[in-house]
């Protein structure tokens, strides 16, 4: 980044995706090509894209560093910058400030069994961790995905799910209630976790997800046996500064804009502070 | 108290230029005048109405005269971290050529020009000690409020008279604390003993007037010593931080302290070290800019979130986060320094009488109760 920390990028949006009928996914590019071939982040760490006279907002960085001709942000349309990004269209410019944030600590994960739980657009900060797993796939042990929307036309990234599988993926797929041609499982996130039941030995989970999902997965995983530092998961709070100055995203004296997005449950509860 | 703004040269006393001069009560004007030529120069001064009016930091005029006899209404942030400011400038430009393609030109450039704050008070001056830690010593440096922060001197009184609110000894300060001061302005009976405390201060003297008399120098010297060694306020804070994270779930204690609050917020307007700000975009036509403006942890919308969610959704977990913010959050993230300088600000406007001491000097007791 400049030095400024304020002052985003150019970049220029090379491709669209409508993922649901209120999520669609952008692929970027830095219009700097020396900068763009430069750029490194870590899996989990966030940008904020700028649509000026809007304004700006945060969003992970859903593409993997392993695979850098693009930049991927999924934005559900959601308030007042969100919907103008969902006009944006293929050529069009937009700023970006990134990377920002601690993102997942993948080298501690080596070695580990991993479990990812997640719901709705919660899939879009795994996907960026997933596919660099994918991408050094030797490193890790079993990877068993659990995601589920509310029904099909929900879920993301639907168009890699063989992609995902191809790649050693145990991928466990549902929906909340039975829809025609579904033939993925059916029940809400937690029901299918307990179902799934994967051991928690010498394992990491990773959920994402709305609040409420979130809630439900933590009891599950801790009547499976997983202990607090197993779970790692990523919050989300208004923000505006995106580098620990403007006050507003603080859980006790962390800001999750520059100590977070990712923490682990442990750590949520050492910070206290409001959720 | 490491900074790392205004580093300043130590001072070589001896040298040809003035160190300390006097300034009689009636040339006062005229110095601030030449002072002004030099300079862009603040002074604290009425806002409106007579002399009970409201006060504040303006930039000085010729003929406005100083309020020196009581602590501004208003703070001096906002000559460091104006109420609203340009972070930068945006043009959507559309290609002449006919192609359907329109570029977007940023432009953020700044001018942060030599300034002096001339009869700022201890506390508020010792305030920007919160402010430095959060915008210039990183991990990221904030370089709107650094710049300006270099290039800004401050010229301090003596704290002569405190009120009852004022608690700036509780904190780290005091009445003659001169932290982060350029110059220490003494009042005595007929005038003001100005002291350069930095090197580059005191060119800033240099042609203003002669050094103070025996007689008038031996009374500034016994007000400093009188203010030194006043102690203002009696607020416990050792340990304040762990006594506010023990504070921290239970629910009647806060319902306690901040069941009249109003959610007004001028707490946080009032306040030199409430820095928390909002970012917005402003547009018409092809052109806009990107602002900064003071906003408050007071108010509801602050944390509301898009999808509706709100982590402090009511005034109690809203006033607890700023008393958290300044007595535990920062004195964990900076080391033990305090985000609050005494000033009782937030006392004297507080139409309910929320009395932060109060607040402050009970989170220690009865914390094994319920």
């Amino acid at each position: 980044m400049n030095n400024n920390p304020y002052l985003p990028e150019m970049a220029t949006v090379q491709e669209v995706i409508t993922e649901t009928g209120n999520i669609r996914t952008l692929r970027v590019t830095l219009d700097n090509k020396e900068r763009m071939g430069q750029f490194d982040f870590r899996p989990g760490q966030v940008g904020q894209l700028s649509v000026f006279g809007t304004g700006e907002s945060t969003f992970v960085i859903n593409s993997p560093p392993t695979r850098k001709d693009y930049l991927q942000f999924s934005v559900m349309k959601a308030g007042e910058v969100t919907a103008r990004i969902h006009q944006l269209n293929t050529g069009d410019q937009v700023g970006i400030r990134a990377p920002l944030g601690n993102g997942f600590d993948f080298e501690a994960m080596k070695g580990h069994d991993i479990l990812f739980v997640g719901g709705g657009i919660g899939m879009a900060p795994l996907r960026t961790l997933l596919l660099y797993m994918i991408d050094n796939r030797a490193d890790y042990g079993d990877i068993t995905v659990i995601y589920g929307a509310r029904s099909p036309k929900d879920m993301c990234y639907t168009y890699e799910f063989e992609e995902w599988r191809a790649g050693g993926v145990n991928l466990v797929l549902t929906v909340d209630a039975e829809f025609p041609g579904w033939k993925e499982r059916v029940g809400f996130v937690p029901t299918v976790l307990s179902e799934v039941a994967p051991s928690p030995s010498n394992r990491i989970a990773i959920t994402c997800g709305p609040p409420i999902m979130i809630k439900f997965v933590l009891f599950g995983l801790k009547e499976l046996g997983f202990e607090d530092p197993q779970i790692i998961t990523t919050l989300e709070k208004r923000m505006k500064c995106g580098i620990g100055i403007c006050g507003r995203c603080n859980a006790g004296s962390k800001y999750v804009c520059l100590d977070g997005p990712v923490f682990s449950y442990d750590q949520i509860r050492a910070m206290g502070g409001e959720m | 108290m490491k900074s790392g703004v205004n580093k300043r040269p130590e001072l070589k006393r001896g040298n040809l230029m003035a160190v300390k001069i006097f300034i009689a009560a009636d040339r006062l004007d005229s110095v601030l005048e030449k002072l002004a030529t030099k300079i862009d120069l603040w002074i604290p001064a009425l806002l409106k109405g007579d002399k009970s009016g409201p006060t504040g930091f303006v930039p000085y005029e010729v003929g406005k005269a100083p309020a020196f006899d009581r602590q501004t209404t208003l703070p001096l942030k906002k000559v460091l971290l104006p109420q609203e400011e340009t972070l930068l400038r945006f043009e959507y430009k559309k290609d002449p050529e006919g192609a359907p393609k329109t570029t977007i030109a940023l432009d953020d450039h700044r001018e942060a020009r030599p300034t002096l704050v001339f009869g700022a008070r201890s506390c508020d001056v010792r305030a920007l000690t919160t402010l430095d830690r959060v915008f210039a010593n990183g991990p990221y440096v904030d370089p709107y409020y650094v710049e300006r922060r270099k290039n800004t001197f401050f010229a301090t009184l003596v704290c002569k008279e405190n009120d009852v609110k004022c608690f700036c000894s509780s904190v780290g300060g005091g009445p003659a604390d001169m932290e982060g001061s350029h110059l220490k302005i003494v009042q005595v009976d007929d005038g003001y003993v100005v002291e350069a405390l930095t090197a580059e201060a005191q060119s800033l003297l240099d042609g203003l007037g002669d050094a103070p008399d025996a007689a008038r120098d031996a009374k500034a010297a016994e007000m400093v010593k009188e203010a030194s060694g006043r102690r203002v306020g009696d607020v416990d804070t050792q340990g304040c931080a762990e006594a506010f994270r023990n504070r921290f779930p239970q629910t009647d204690y806060w319902v306690q302290m901040v069941s009249q609050c109003l959610s007004c917020g001028v707490c946080t307007y009032v306040c030199p070290t409430c820095y928390c700000f909002s970012i917005t975009d402003e547009v018409e036509n092809l052109k806009g800019e990107r602002l900064r403006s003071w906003d408050s942890c007071m108010f509801y919308h602050y944390t509301l979130e898009a999808s509706g969610h709100n982590p402090r959704p009511t005034k109690l977990e809203r006033y607890r986060n700023r008393v958290g913010h300044k007595f535990s959050y920062i004195p964990e993230k900076y080391e033990g320094l305090l985000g609050c300088c005494g000033c009782g600000r937030c006392i004297r406007s507080c139409p309910v009488s929320i009395d932060i001491r109060q607040v402050v000097g009970h989170l220690k007791e009865n914390t094994n109760e319920q």
